[in-house]
Formats: structure tokens, C-alpha cells, sequence
């Protein structure tokens, strides 16, 4: 259970995105505290990767302030900045692994960047990222389009593990897998969530992995988010949280959870 | 920076982890490693107590140096508050086991490579005919079914290819014509024959460099433009996708492009053909005084009624060669953006070379026929 008096890793506050007229984010507050795993939930072009790609800086808020450990993300200076990349893992939707690095250059990408070795070592770091996300030292000599979906997740997530993050992100982690390949993810991500005491911001729809992992959730209604632990969201009166917590598909998933 | 010390004898040793332990010490972290006796046995306690933010990787790299001198006879053991995921990393190199030996490279040898190389090329010719069939299929279809023609599709590839290519060949076209009217006129000013000038660029205009010019920015243009295209729509499975509703990639996206080329590269080539004799008649006005009127009195001289048709006949043929080879080479693009260059630059530089080859069969063949 998170600490809640740790002070927040990520602060979003009053942020504002804008796409010319249309405006996805209106004055939009977000706290991620340590070592929990904070699930993102909205309805499709609510911007939830939008928000993701905010907090990694990968775009620029039109208003409001984004905090990671503390420090506001637009006034470090370059150096700091590049610190703070190596200290957060990303997974994309899509897995955007590099297509032509096999798996396991993949993964040795930003240690090969950031902190040369020799090979050897690499080598045994790669097996070490492939063991983890629980891939085969043989999978480590395929290319990304070899893979299977599943296979494609699991590389993604060592390639973020690489530099040993203690925060990491996570886009759609089970989108387009089986129900199986799913929760094993989802067991994958909460064993390495105790043993590696991370902290996870997911972006999910997959209401099993919601129910399974999630210590909290963010739902994003009408350009703001509302906060809240799961127990909470099922007594939330606002119509659209209702409707995707106690719809047929979330029944369901309730009851594997509980049940 | 000491980062490991070694202390004790024979079966009763300890290991003094200190200093900084995290990735980016990891070259030193390794030579230290290294530099551990080669074989250790009995018992080996590691003290963590030193070690400033052991990281992880750092972590599994000794516990692999430590297998690798040690096992099976040393019993490692833990103390100073190692890190937390210790027992993780213990647990996955003990399911990992022995690193597996490495993949026996197979060489083939000679004749092996020779088969492997030949079986390669036999697919290749067959997936070509196969391509060419495809497409005479469909053009046979059309006599019946003329709606397989896509009429909307073919006049969007006649406008990206051929209008839209109009002023960077007019361009190319003028500004060749000048530079071989000029350095023609230097030589034969020599003799005092000026006037030949007026020879010599309509000739190698009409004949050549205005069908050869347009083919090969064609080639550049649009040639890869096709290539890139069809190989983004294969590695977006859109192809796949027309094929599942029943529709033919080749009828849909090979055809229109290749029918669009045949209809424009023969307007192109016209246009470089005005612009070449332009430039020339432009350079001859000016760096050597031939009025137009004798220009174009010369030019009638100059030319026999066949040199403007023995460039424009070989317009459609390249057309087809360079929009056969774009098209076939997006068909092959498989799996990676990687695959989708490399076969992008190789539809360029074969339809280039395609086209320079059939130029030269047809120097040879109208020489022979005296056309």
C-alpha cells in the first residue's frame, strides 16, 4: 500500500491541451505516489496518451504545470533533463521497438547509449531484461516482426527496464492479447512490481488488468481527472464512470478480481 | 576506485563490496571482476554493506562472475543488507541455468551457398512472372469489364506523375539543351561552323536526352513514389486487406499506375522535347547569333521525319519498365521499414539501369533499320 505521506512522484496541475479549437484537457490534476500502480482510464480521444506524452515531455503543455519527483519538467536545464529520461521506463502502444535491432539489441540500446561495457556484460544484461519479462535468451536473436504480439509487450517492457527505472509507463501494456498472454501480463507486472518496488502509470482499457493491478485510478471526464481508489470508482455517481465500472464487461471483470 | 576486495584464504573468504555499484560504473565494476582469482571454492560471504546504489545489472553481473569461477564448488552467501531483489536475480539464474552454448554457425560451402543463391533467384523470376501475369490478367479483364480500368485512380496517377513533373522536366530539359549547345558551339566555332550547333541539339534532343532526361527524373520521382507506397500499404496489411474482400491489389494499385506512366511520359518527353529545342534556339540567338528564323530553317534541315519519333517510340517503354519495377518492388516489401528502404532505393536505381539498357537496344536496333 502506497505511503500517503511520500511526497508524489508525478504532479500534474491545471494542465491544458489544446488541438486548435478543440480542447482535450481543461485544467487537468494528477498525483502518482510511490510504488503504486496508477491506472489511467477514459473514453477514446479523452486524451489519456496525449496526457502520457505530456508528463515524458515528449509534448508541450498549453497551460499548467507537470512535476516529476518534485521538479517542474520545462525549467530543467538540458543535462538534468536527460537524468530524468534515464530515470523512467516507456512502453508504447505498438511496442515501437526498433525494427531493425534484433530483441536483444533492443534492449542493450540505451545501456550501449548511456554506460558502455563490454559485450560480454551487455550480453548478460539482455539475458537478465529477457528473464525478467520472462522472454528466452533464443528470442533475444529474433527480430521485433518475428514476434508474436504477446512476445512484442514482454520485449517492450525489458527494453524499458534496461536502465532499471523506478517509474514506468505503460500504453495500453494488453491491448490486442488473448485473454492468457493478458494476465500473465498482468502477473508479469505485479511480480516486478514488488520485487523491483516499482512505481506504474498505466494506460489501460482492459478492465481485467484494471481490477487485477491497480492500486488506483485516474478517469478522465470531461478534460479533468477524477481520482480515485477502485472501491471508490464503484460508488462514483458521475454517469460515464458508472456506465464503464458497473457495465456488463466490468461485472465481469469485478468478479474474476473478487471472486 | 576499489569496488571489490577479496579477503581471506583457501575455503573461508569474503568479498568487501564497495563504493559505487551502480550502471554507470559498470566498466570498472567488470575489470575488478575479472581481475578475482579464476578458481574459488569452499565457502564466499559477500558484504553488501559498502556498495552506494547497487543497481541491478551490476548486481547480476557479479553473480554471474561468481557462477562462472565458483560453481559448483563455492557456496556464496549474502550479508549487509543486500539489495531487495537479490532473491529475484538468485532465482533466475537458477532457472536459467548454464548460459546456452551458442549456435553452430552452418556454412554451407560453395555449392551450398550456389543452391541456396539459385533456389533464391528461381523464386524470385516465378514471383515476377507470377506479377507480370497479374497485371496482363487484368488488362485482358479490362477488354470485357472496362470498370477494371479504375478510370478516378488512373487520372490521379496521371496528374501526380505527369503534371506534377512538368516543371522540374521542362526545367532539366532547357537547361541540358544550353550546356551541350554551349560547349558544342566552342568546339565547332574551330572549324567555322557554327550553324551545326542547330544540328547537334536538335538531334541529340529529339533522339535522346529528351526522352532519356524525362525517364530518368520519372524514374526518381515516381519510381519511388510507387515503390514507397504500395510497400507502406504491405506493411500495413492494406493489401492483405483488399485481398480478403475479395479485390485485387494488382487491379488496384499496379495497373492504375502503370497505365498512368504509359499515358504520361510521353506528354513529358514532348514538353522536354520543346523545352530542350527552346534552350537550344535560346543559346544560338545569343551566344552565336543565329537568328530564329535560321534556326528553324536549319532545324528542318537537320532533322529526317523519323528523329522526333525515334525518341517518343521509346517514351511508353520506359514507362512501363520504370513503373513494372516501382510497383513489383513495393509488392516485395515484408515485415520491417528497413525492408521498405532498401527495396525503395533498389526499385530506383534497376529502373534507371532498365531504362539506360533498353536505350542502348534501341540505338543498336535503329541503326540497324537505318531509322
Amino acid at each position: 500500500m502506497p505511503e500517503t505521506a511520500a511526497p508524489p512522484v508525478i504532479r500534474v496541475h491545471g494542465l491544458v491541451s489544446r488541438f486548435g479549437a478543440q480542447i482535450v484537457h481543461d485544467g487537468l490534476d494528477m498525483e502518482v505516489l510511490p510504488n503504486e500502480i496508477f491506472g489511467v482510464v477514459g473514453g477514446s480521444g479523452t486524451g489519456k496518451s496525449v496526457l502520457m506524452r505530456t508528463i515524458l515531455g515528449l509534448r508541450d503543455p498549453d497551460g499548467g504545470t507537470v512535476e516529476l519527483y518534485g521538479r517542474d519538467v520545462r525549467q530543467l536545464a538540458a543535462a538534468d533533463r536527460s537524468a530524468l529520461v534515464r530515470s523512467y521506463g516507456v512502453t508504447f502502444q505498438s511496442g515501437a521497438l526498433i525494427s531493425s535491432l534484433t530483441v536483444a539489441q533492443n534492449i542493450q540500446l540505451p545501456l550501449r547509449e548511456y554506460y558502455p561495457a563490454s559485450e560480454k556484460i551487455l550480453d548478460q544484461l539482455a539475458e537478465l531484461n529477457l528473464d525478467l519479462v520472462g522472454l528466452l535468451p533464443a528470442d533475444g536473436r529474433k527480430f521485433p516482426s518475428q514476434l508474436s504480439g504477446g512476445m512484442v509487450k514482454r520485449a517492450a517492457l525489458a527494453r524499458a527496464l534496461s536502465l532499471e527505472p523506478k517509474l514506468l509507463f505503460l500504453d495500453e501494456p494488453t491491448a490486442g492479447l488473448d485473454p492468457i498472454s493478458a494476465a500473465a501480463f498482468d502477473e508479469l507486472l505485479l511480480y516486478l512490481h514488488s520485487q523491483l518496488r516499482l512505481t506504474v502509470v498505466m494506460i489501460t482499457h482492459d478492465l481485467d488488468t484494471l481490477f487485477q493491478t491497480c492500486s488506483r485510478v485516474g478517469v478522465i471526464v470531461d478534460g479533468r481527472m477524477i481520482t480515485d481508489t477502485l472501491d471508490g470508482m464503484l460508488e462514483n455517481q458521475n454517469p460515464w464512470i458508472h456506465e464503464y465500472f458497473h457495465g456488463a464487461r466490468a461485472r465481469a471483470a469485478e468478479k474474476g478480481a473478487h471472486g | 576506485m576499489t569496488v571489490l576486495r577479496l579477503e581471506g584464504e583457501g575455503d573461508d573468504r569474503r568479498l568487501y563490496l564497495s563504493g559505487n555499484w551502480s550502471l554507470p560504473a559498470l566498466g570498472q565494476i567488470e575489470t575488478q571482476l575479472r581481475a578475482l582469482p579464476g578458481e574459488l571454492h569452499g565457502t564466499l560471504v559477500c558484504d553488501w554493506s559498502g556498495a552506494e546504489a547497487p543497481a541491478m545489472g551490476a548486481a547480476w553481473v557479479l553473480l554471474m562472475r561468481l557462477a562462472e569461477i565458483g560453481a559448483p564448488h563455492l557456496d556464496v552467501r549474502h550479508t549487509g543488507d543486500p539489495p531487495h531483489y537479490l532473491e529475484l536475480l538468485q532465482k533466475l539464474q537458477a532457472a536459467g541455468g548454464p548460459a546456452a552454448a551458442p549456435v553452430a554457425a552452418d556454412s554451407p560451402g560453395f555449392l551450398g551457398e550456389l543452391g541456396r543463391w539459385s533456389v533464391l533467384q528461381g523464386g524470385h523470376a516465378e514471383a515476377a512472372v507470377g506479377f507480370l501475369g497479374g497485371i496482363v490478367r487484368v488488362l485482358g479483364e479490362a477488354v470485357l469489364r472496362p470498370r477494371a480500368l479504375r478510370v478516378s485512380s488512373l487520372a490521379r496517377h496521371i496528374y501526380e506523375t505527369g503534371i506534377t513533373a512538368i516543371p522540374i522536366v521542362s526545367l532539366i530539359a532547357f537547361l541540358i539543351s544550353v550546356i551541350v549547345a554551349y560547349l558544342g558551339a566552342q568546339q565547332l566555332s574551330r572549324f567555322g561552323a557554327d550553324i551545326f550547333v542547330v544540328d547537334l541539339v536538335t538531334i541529340s534532343v529529339l533522339r535522346e536526352m529528351g526522352v532519356l532526361l524525362t525517364a530518368i527524373i520519372v524514374a526518381g520521382r515516381s519510381g519511388s513514389a510507387f515503390a514507397a507506397e504500395i510497400g507502406v500499404m504491405q506493411l500495413n496489411e492494406e493489401t492483405d486487406a483488399l485481398r480478403a474482400m475479395g479485390m485485387s491489389p494488382i487491379e488496384l494499385l499496379v495497373v492504375p499506375r502503370v497505365l498512368a506512366l504509359v499515358i504520361a511520359m510521353p506528354l513529358l518527353t514532348i514538353i522536354a522535347d520543346a523545352m530542350g529545342l527552346a534552350g537550344g534556339g535560346l543559346l544560338s540567338l545569343l551566344n552565336l547569333h543565329i537568328p530564329l528564323v535560321q534556326f528553324t530553317y536549319r532545324l528542318r534541315e537537320a532533322l529526317s521525319p523519323t528523329t522526333f519519333w525515334a525518341g517518343l517510340i521509346k517514351a511508353p517503354i520506359f514507362a512501363i519498365l520504370i513503373a513494372l519495377v516501382g510497383t513489383y518492388r513495393g509488392m516485395q516489401v515484408q515485415e520491417s521499414a528497413r525492408e521498405l528502404g532498401r527495396l525503395t532505393t533498389v526499385a530506383v536505381v534497376q529502373s534507371i539501369f532498365m531504362v539506360i539498357l533498353a536505350d542502348a537496344l534501341f540505338a543498336v536496333l535503329f541503326v540497324k533499320l537505318k531509322f
